[in-house]
């Protein structure tokens, strides 16, 4: 049971988020754009939603404050209240504390603290002001009737008797009723056990009971039927909407089971109708009887009060037909997407890997074995696990857009506090990538993002003296690249400044105040563990507020960033990231008796070693220079070199450079398989695999071996001293 | 010969412990002139917990004897009040203060 309970709440935590991101952008939409009914009818319902769902998992402080948020856009929807720059941040913040609450409720059954009720209560308070709700917009006329309490007459009246076997069907009435005051407020309500039988044969698990409720809400009558929908079958109901005519209560007495003297009695009590109208409306309905009886016409059918409540209230069931249409339209579009638990994909996937291991191995017998038709068979084979790891892949992939356009809160929030006026681009919102690299890109993102509207953006003045549109522009883009995701956060501000970067790294004793460096490893340095601490930041030209953790972070996802800076013309960040972090088509080389795979995105083309003259790093291609490292000596790998040796040409982020190795072994699909926490400081390996043959093979880090090669060939030309070892032993 | 008897309720007052609560209400009913339900236990009661309630007061009424509900756990309240059941079961609830001055 409370397993059941905790998943609910789980779906509904989750789904609610969901909705509040989906109010978020769209009340961001409202601000720009305030008379558009669309999107004031698709908050409306994201908040009602939010309400409907929290009052199911019986989570009363959400259903509340939901409660207040609903009602306020459903004034702004009646035209009551105008939209305005205050109410949209307003309800803006509304969101965020219903996120914190969904916070609360996800920790487990604890109530909120009371610092987050009174903001609660405050934020009740400033949307009650906007929306004007103290002045009252519609007088209602109250009339005070001897023993009837004070009169209301725009109440529901809903009469529901449950049937016996409801709570052996494992439903609990009350659960109904619950649900049914998150809709709107029970006035008055009368329990009848009239049915329940005396002493022993009284079942206690059977249901006598029954309900008269008189109901203030502003749902439709669909609304409310539909809380009774699980039951439906299993009870019987009677709505009577609101200012419902004397003859209807007369009906509804007739048709319920009890003595229709005690029925006028609790009608009176719970206030649906007066007691000289309910005198008045029996003696009416005595004499109607007493004619029908004469003149032999049968009882009014069962069906007649709803055609009535439809003469009476016309606008209701439009209402509530239209409401109809959008959750049957919205149940259309939710049953295109099934919500799976990420340990069953991640388990697929590993399976998934596990068979991309096997095909492999039973193509390298069939090779082996030559037999024509059983190569045919194995071919095909690897070509559909080849089809299937993609799929699989792909189920774990998601947009990244999602993601972006949080972004456009922080740009509107943070521009705000600064008094600037900066303009969020999104591009390339629907690049893909890997569910677990989008949620770990955030905060890098995040990072970013508020550097660059913090200290790259100048302030509009500025803007204007250096010709200038004064509106900033803030860019996110996102696009695939050989293999990669690149993600750039791109400002049209003021760049970086070189001079006081270096300064600032000689004044921290980064580098030596004579080292020769060039701009862009001058700029470099803001990634350096140290280059900057908070309280030095506003002092320079503003970036390097943890940038190193900017960088550790996107580093522990395989990626890497840098920074490209035109000074006044704004500054580049650019992520990269690798597009999955499983299986990836590998290239198998062999050194010695080794073989090592070189991720094939990287690979650029293979060519043959020669005409290169002793120890030489390097070789010309095409009239390049192009930089190698001889993995044999990298490895220290044992054996005599082969007469002819290999040279692969790879890139990674513009940079090439090329890999000696004795032999070309071919495509290999590979599944990573991390190395051990022992293993993870050593350079140039970035994980095993294992192949058909049932050997290891070392997945190399191309982007390290990239880079050492880089080095090492600017060390060399620097001081001609070089070092073949680029691999640092543990 | 005026006997009275207090019962205490432990298990929750819900369909699953509905038919062992009725037994033990009728027998005490039926032994006992003057009945006294503590309720102080009870984490969590549903529909048929209200309607052991009604059945109680009825057949106390019926046999002529007569039953009180004591100790209104804050489960017990929350129904009752929510049901608006207070006064028709006509026993006095005891509202802690945290919750009489609170909102």
């Amino acid at each position: 049971m409370d397993d059941l309970n905790s998943e609910l709440t789980g779906v509904f935590v989750q789904e609610s988020r969901e909705q509040l991101a989906e109010m978020e952008r769209l009340l961001l939409q409202l601000e720009q754009e305030p008379s558009s009914r669309d999107n004031l009818d698709a908050i409306f319902r994201a908040a009602h939603t939010v309400k409907g769902s929290a009052g199911v998992v019986e989570c009363d402080f959400i259903v509340l404050f939901a409660h207040e948020v609903e009602s306020t856009l459903d004034r702004v929807r009646n035209g009551e209240v105008t939209v305005t720059s205050e109410l949209a941040s307003v309800l803006l913040t509304c969101c965020d504390h219903l996120g914190q609450l969904l916070d609360v409720l996800a920790q487990g059954p604890h109530a909120p603290t009371p610092e987050m009720e009174s903001e609660g209560f405050v934020l009740i308070g400033r949307l009650n002001q906007l929306s004007g709700t103290t002045s009252p917009t519609i007088t209602e006329s109250k009339v005070n009737v001897s023993g009837g309490g004070p009169m209301s007459t725009d109440n529901w009246h809903i009469s529901v008797r449950f049937g016996a076997d409801v709570m052996k069907f494992g439903m609990d009435p009350l659960a109904f009723l619950r649900y049914l005051a998150s809709l709107g407020e029970i006035v008055g309500i009368e329990t009848l056990a009239d049915t329940m039988p005396a002493g022993k044969d009284m079942d206690p698990e059977c249901c006598y009971l029954g309900f008269e409720i008189a109901f203030k809400s502003r749902a439709s009558k669909s609304e409310i039927e539909a809380v009774f929908a699980f039951v439906r079958d299993d009870c019987t109901l009677h709505i009577l909407p609101p200012d419902s005519k004397l003859e209807e209560f007369m009906e509804l007495i007739q048709k319920l089971p009890e003595d229709s003297l005690r029925l006028g009695e609790i009608l009176v009590k719970i206030g649906a109708v007066t007691e000289a109208e309910l005198v008045e409306g029996l003696k009416r309905q005595q004499g109607a009887a007493r004619d029908a009886e004469s003149s032999g016409e049968p009882a009014p059918p069962l069906g007649h009060v709803l055609v009535e409540q439809q003469v009476v209230q016309p606008v209701l069931v439009e209402a509530a037909a239209v409401h109809q249409a959008q959750v049957s339209e919205k149940k259309a579009k939710e049953a295109r997407v099934i919500r799976v638990h990420a340990d069953k994909l991640d388990r697929l996937i590993d399976l998934v890997g596990e068979m991309v291991i096997a095909g492999a191995s039973a193509h390298l017998l069939a090779l082996k074995h030559g037999k024509g038709d059983l190569v045919e068979a194995a071919s095909v084979l690897s070509r559909l696990v080849e089809d299937i790891r993609d799929s699989a892949l792909q189920l774990r992939m998601v947009q990244i857009g999602e993601t972006f356009s949080r972004f456009n809160r922080v740009v509107r929030d943070v521009s705000r506090d600064l008094g600037k006026d900066i303009e969020l681009v999104l591009t390339g919102g629907d690049t893909e990538l890997d569910k677990s690299v989008v949620e770990k890109i955030g905060d890098p993102l995040m990072h970013l993002v508020r550097n660059a509207l913090d200290h790259g953006i100048e302030p509009a003045d500025v803007r204007q003296a250096r010709g200038k549109p004064t509106r900033g522009q803030l860019t996110l883009n996102a696009c695939h690249d050989s293999g990669s995701i690149v993600i750039q956060v791109m400002d049209d501000g003021g760049g970086l400044n070189a001079e006081r970067i270096r300064a600032k790294a000689v004044e921290r004793g980064l580098i030596h105040a004579d080292e020769p460096l060039s701009e862009q490893q001058i700029i470099n340095l803001i990634f350096e563990a140290g280059f900057s601490t908070a309280d030095s930041v506003s002092n320079l030209s503003g970036r390097g507020v943890g940038m190193d953790v900017v960088r550790r972070n996107i580093q522990a996802l395989r990626g890497t960033v840098d920074v490209v800076s035109s000074p006044g013309q704004g500054c580049t960040f650019t992520i990269r990231l690798p597009l999955t972090l499983a299986i990836i088509d590998g290239f198998l080389v062999g050194v010695g008796k080794s073989a090592y795979v070189i991720p094939l995105e990287t690979v650029v083309e293979c060519i043959e070693l020669r005409d290169v003259a002793g120890d030489r790093n390097f070789l010309k291609l095409r009239g390049e220079v192009l930089p190698f490292v001889r993995l044999r000596e990298l490895f220290v790998v044992e054996g005599e070199r082969p007469p002819r040796e290999n040279v692969v040409v790879v890139r990674y982020a513009g940079q090439r450079a090329g890999i000696v190795v004795d032999q070309l072994m071919g495509e290999f699909q590979t599944v990573i398989k991390p190395l051990g926490a022992l293993f993870s400081h050593l350079k140039g390996i970035g994980g095993s695999t294992i192949l058909g043959s049932g050997e290891v093979a070392l997945i190399l880090d191309v982007e390290s071996l990239v880079h050492r090669c880089a080095d090492a060939e600017e060390q060399q030309s620097r001081s001609a001293t070089s070092s073949n070892r680029l691999l640092s032993a543990p | 010969m005026s006997t009275n008897q207090r019962l205490l309720l432990e298990d929750d007052l819900t369909i699953y412990h509905a038919a062992a609560h009725k037994a033990r209400l009728l027998e005490a009913l039926e032994t006992h002139d003057d009945v006294e339900v503590d309720l102080s236990k009870i984490a969590e009661m549903d529909t048929a917990g209200v309607q052991l309630l009604v059945f109680l007061k009825r057949e106390a009424q019926r046999l002529g004897k007569r039953a009180r509900i004591v100790g209104h756990s804050p489960a017990v309240r929350d129904v009752i009040d929510f049901l608006h059941l207070a006064a028709w079961l006509g026993d006095p609830m005891v509202i802690p203060s945290a919750q009489g001055t609170g909102a």
